[in-house]
């Protein structure tokens, strides 16, 4: 590690965290680091507040009759859960926090390109999680996350307009993020950062953003006609008048699938720096696997009409879809193979975000493989709407991008707080994580099989065994997540100082001290190779 | 990628401003207009669903989309059309002066686009009143001629939510034009501003084209 000369020591007035304590200071800040604690405190009170929602399914689940709530009141919880987990947790959850702290560490810039309009997304996100809070409080919305028409257009008597309207100011916070991201991996890159010299984590969020930007306003535009439908009569999902309910369908996959891999690419990105950190090599492949972040951003929008092949969708459409479906998983096994070549011969240690990403490459390969179930045409129709499709995206978004985002919390806490965190616990906690994930969800994908619909609160009582296994795994699992909120925050306080590069990893943000001045950089580095020169070094 | 120091060349005395995140004007610029150019496409997009929307239904029901046309006044659709394509020239000759510096015909050509646009809101106000007048504003209170082939409602649903998502952004833009209209009228340095008024001139120049679109798409079907 020759070119890592260690930063100077610091004085803790420079440091961004501490060049001022005023709230104001904090609420009006335009710095892209402060903007990206803003969010990930604002993130993790959504999460609690989802993960509650899921606490009590689990319970109302113990048992095939219902003994804790109505049907009404059911439907109400899966939606909160998965409006919340969606547009309020996982999709601002990787880039919003550790993107905007981290691109322009990566990149070595001062901030990203528009500081402003970064403060602005926050509290438009704030804005639309208000909103749907509200409707929450007043009583909730029952369509699921979904909002498929004609329900949600026509019959739904609960909150719809509220719910929506908070989802569509929210797309808004994407939209200047997604914007943000790539205008600043243009234009603001470091002397000598040529693209093929970015690190994986910034190739996985430009991806992203190219998502972000591209699919958000589609929502937007099919949330829009429900409000014109609701509240005006307009009609346009409306067979009566000559609409088509099935428009909406295709409206919202188009956002919603992509929307799938906002959610998946950016814990990719994590796992690349992590794996390459952790076993000291660099990775293998590294064009191809940033390629392949770009080919699923691209082939992720050719894809959404497999959500709809019981819909009446013509066959030879869902042939094209199915597919084009398969092919989503060429980049993604691209991936997965290339982080396990990268293990090899790799000096391995297993930390704390190596447990994670170790983790990650698991779950997210089951998650995929099943993907691939539900994406051939005659498997779909037997277990459509089951609990196989619960257990499949669960495996992505939270054996996949809940795992990498905490694999990404604690590898760059030290960078953030200046703080270690205990890694006993915190080793724990991650295996508690996996085994509890695995407790929850796999015995899903058995229900699933044997035909358990999703969305019910009550089942027949053979389905009981499997499902008293879930809700155990559910409370390993709320037990795992735990752990780090409570020995994170007792780090900021108790936890040994962080040096500036606690890991010896290669990139630029480990260059600077910890936690970063405002400033990131006393000055703009020169770069001459490419991000992970592990090999080379020690 | 980044020559540090150099003034940027913009025909003024005065160093243009550069935030702290940007090393120099060209830098600031280019990260701009990059900006505007991503919002523009999730604009493109935004519309993007009510054009396959429009596309899906004309396909499958051509004759009540034609039948529904002819009830447009393609007068006052022409007018407004020569209105836009209009304010575009006076918005593009807005962003020349605001380049060259020259504040009171940049003011000046500001002030005719916006008399423009607003002339451009009154027609298409007129219209949707005379819509609601004859019943053809969708949603309760709308009839349909007995005679009327399916998609006939629908074509008036879209309609009028092309045509009025248009009109919102038509309406957003001039109140940031009177803003940068104000701002410039208090300032001294025109030049300082022509980013401004060059990346509201691509806005501007966007929604024309989207109405470039919903003129013929609605006001022309099968008209020869």
């Amino acid at each position: 590690m020759s070119v890592v000369s260690p930063a100077p020591p610091l004085r803790l007035k420079e440091s961004y965290l501490s060049v001022s304590f005023t709230i104001r200071s904090w609420l009006l800040s335009t710095d892209h680091k402060r903007i990206g604690i803003l969010y990930l405190l604002s993130i993790t009170a959504l999460f609690l507040f989802g993960g509650a929602a899921a606490v009590a399914m689990r319970v109302e689940l113990m048992t095939p009759q219902a003994d804790v709530v109505r049907a009404e009141v059911y439907n109400r919880m899966f939606t909160v859960h998965g409006v919340i987990m969606v547009w309020f947790f996982l999709i601002p959850s990787i880039p919003a926090v550790l993107g905007n702290f981290l691109i322009p560490l990566m990149i070595g810039a001062r901030d990203l390109a528009f500081p402003k309009l970064n403060l602005a997304s926050w509290y438009v996100f704030m804005a639309g999680a208000a909103f749907t809070l509200w409707a929450i409080v007043r009583g909730g919305v029952d369509t699921g996350w979904t909002f498929y028409t004609p329900y949600s257009s026509t019959y739904s008597n609960s909150y719809v307009m509220l719910t929506a309207t908070g989802i569509f100011i929210t797309g808004f916070s994407s939209i200047f993020t997604g914007l943000n991201f790539i205008v600043t991996i243009h234009t603001m890159r470091a002397p000598g950062l040529q693209w093929f010299r970015l690190p994986l984590f910034v190739w996985s969020l430009y991806a992203t953003s190219l998502i972000l930007v591209l699919a958000t306003p589609v929502l937007a535009i099919s949330l829009g006609l429900i409000a014109l439908e609701r509240l005006f009569g307009f009609g346009i999902y409306d067979p009566n008048k000559g609409g088509d309910p099935l428009l909406f369908q295709h409206l919202f996959w188009f956002y919603s699938h992509p929307a799938v891999y906002i959610m998946i690419l950016p814990g990719m990105g994590v796992v690349s720096e992590t794996i390459a950190c952790f076993s000291r090599k660099a990775v293998f492949g590294y064009k191809v696997v940033a390629m392949s972040s770009l080919a699923i951003a691209v082939l992720g929008f050719l894809v959404w009409g497999h959500h709809m092949f019981v819909s009446g969708q013509s066959t030879y459409a869902g042939l094209v879809f199915s597919l084009l479906s398969f092919l989503v998983a060429i980049p993604s096994a691209i991936k997965t193979f290339n982080w396990t070549a990268t293990l090899y011969k790799g000096q391995i240690t297993f930390a704390t975000p190596m447990l994670y990403a170790l983790g990650f490459i698991g779950l997210f390969t089951i998650g995929g493989l099943t993907g691939l179930v539900l994406a051939s045409l005659a498997v779909d129709v037997h277990v459509h709407d089951t609990y196989f499709v619960v257990a499949h995206f669960h495996y992505i978004m939270v054996g996949g991008m809940v795992m990498a985002y905490l694999g990404g919390i604690h590898f760059w806490w030290p960078k953030m707080t200046g703080r270690m965190y205990p890694e006993g616990w915190a080793r724990f906690s991650a295996i508690l994580v996996f085994v509890g994930f695995n407790l929850t969800f796999f015995p899903q994908f058995l229900l699933g099989y044997l035909g358990m619909p999703r969305r019910y609160h009550t089942y027949p009582a053979e389905f009981q065994v499997l499902n008293v296994m879930s809700t155990a795994g559910a409370s390993i699992l709320g037990v795992g997540y735990l752990f780090p909120l409570t020995y994170l925050l007792w780090s900021l306080r108790y936890g040994p100082r962080a040096e500036s590069n606690p890991w010896n990893a290669t990139g630029l943000e480990w260059q600077t001290p910890s936690p970063p001045p405002t400033y990131n950089f006393k000055e703009t580095p020169v770069v001459t190779e490419g991000p992970y020169h592990y090999e080379t070094g020690e | 990628m980044r020559d540090q120091g150099k003034a940027a060349a913009v025909a003024s005395d005065l160093p243009i401003p550069v935030a702290h995140q940007f090393d120099d004007a060209r830098q600031q610029h280019e990260a701009a207009a990059m900006g505007m150019w991503i919002f523009l496409a999730t604009e493109i997009l935004f519309f993007g669903g009510l054009f396959t929307g429009y596309a899906v239904y004309r396909a499958v029901e051509p004759q009540g989309f034609h039948e529904a046309s002819r009830h447009l006044d393609l007068l006052l659709g022409t007018l407004n059309t020569g209105l836009l394509l209009t304010s575009s020239l006076t918005m593009a000759l807005a962003v020349h002066s605001a380049e060259n510096g020259l504040r009171r015909p940049t003011i000046g050509w500001l002030l005719t686009t916006s008399m423009l646009g607003l002339g451009f809101l009154a027609i298409k106000g007129y219209e949707y009143a005379h819509k609601v007048h004859e019943h053809l504003w969708p949603g309760p209170h709308f009839v349909a001629p007995p005679d009327a082939s399916r998609g006939f409602e629908q074509f008036f649903v879209l309609y009028v939510s092309m045509t009025g998502l248009h009109a919102i952004h038509m309406a957003a833009g001039l109140l940031v034009m009177w803003v940068m209209v104000i701002i410039l009228w208090r300032s001294r340095h025109v030049a300082r501003h022509s980013n401004f008024v060059e990346m509201f001139g691509l806005y501007w120049h966007f929604v024309d084209i989207v109405w470039i679109f919903l003129f013929p798409l609605l006001y022309l079907i099968d008209r020869s």
